[in-house]
């Protein structure tokens, strides 16, 4: 039991991945995680009064219960399939994250610091970080699975281009604004 | 029947992602400060088995389900729109410490804070609809 109520390691987590993709392509689909933005953007109704989210959506539809099981996943991990899981991340990432001022390095899944009070601080973060994300993975027509798992894989140049932005601004947040913010 | 399907692949996807620590911010942080090879193996593991599977079902020819030879639509040629829309999908990423998929397996997880992202990452899509004819593609 104890190998599946602990921490499963990388190399678990990335072939259960790529099998999920492959497995997706052959029923038909494709592995792309962010495009169930714009579908429920434009299941809410926005393409009344936008073009882009005028679309048959409900082609969409085993999207969306793609996403159901990903939150019922993450029910029955945090719930059943773990007891108390905390990343076991690098000493000096530790550190480092302590002098920025997260006590909870070490100690939490996610850090209470963002995710624990909701302070007018927290409120901005989550929302700047939520439109962001919504707003990049559009532009860039993609995210993490579309992108650096499905794109990559088939060798497209876009998505390695995709890819490296993704660097780029996540570096330049965690070196250059991380500072500033906390 | 059918349905029932994406729901089981999304809970495996989930429970990967969380159990796997993808879904953990402080992963990312890590990832993003190069002081472990977790996150890098990860993705390494899937790009590859990924690329080898799809080698294969190229390779012969494979047909989907519905009887359809299998292709990976062909993304678009342009360099501003993936390079920008990266770029500020990255600095969200890193700043919320997940991406789309986990944002909603943390969800599951108890972290409702994420519903704050989920409603900002639908107006932030909804932008992009209004203003993508002005945007550089």
């Amino acid at each position: 039991m104890d190998v599946i109520l602990g921490p499963w390691p990388w190399y678990v987590g990335g072939a259960l991945v790529a099998i999920i993709m492959l497995t997706l392509i052959i029923l038909g689909k494709s592995f792309g995680f962010s495009s169930n933005f714009r579908t429920l953007c434009s299941a809410l109704g926005a393409g009344n009064s936008c073009d882009f989210f005028k679309f048959d959506w409900k082609a969409q539809r085993w999207n969306l219960l793609f996403l159901v099981g990903a939150i019922i996943g993450g029910f029955v991990s945090a719930n059943y399939l773990s007891v108390n899981q905390i990343p076991e991340i690098n000493e000096n990432t530790v550190t480092q994250l302590h002098q920025l001022g997260f006590e909870s390095a070490g100690q939490t899944y996610v850090p209470s610091e963002i995710f624990g009070k909701l302070s007018v601080k927290n409120i901005l973060i989550l929302s700047i970080g939520g439109l962001l994300i919504g707003f990049g993975t559009r532009y860039a027509g993609g995210c993490t699975s579309g992108h650096a798992i499905s794109g990559l894989s088939d060798l497209q140049l876009p998505s390695l281009i995709a890819v490296i932005g993704f660097f780029i601004g996540g570096l330049f947040m965690v070196h250059v604004l991380f500072p500033l913010v906390f | 029947m059918k349905n029932l399907i994406y729901i089981i692949l999304g809970t495996f996807f989930g429970i990967a992602m969380y159990k796997a620590e993808a879904a953990s911010w402080f992963r990312i942080y890590e990832m993003f400060n190069f002081q472990s090879f977790h996150m890098y193996g990860f993705i390494s593991t899937a790009l590859l088995m990924g690329a080898v599977g799809l080698q294969v079902l190229k390779r012969y020819e494979a047909k989907d389900i519905d009887g359809k030879k299998i292709v990976i639509q062909p993304k678009e040629k342009s360099i501003a729109r993936y390079l920008l829309g990266g770029i500020l999908f990255g600095l969200g990423w890193a700043l919320v410490g997940a991406c789309p998929g986990p944002i909603f397996v943390l969800l599951g997880a108890g972290v409702w804070q994420m519903l704050i992202v989920i409603a900002f990452a639908l107006l932030g899509t909804y932008l992009y609809g209004l203003i993508k004819n002005k945007l550089p593609h």
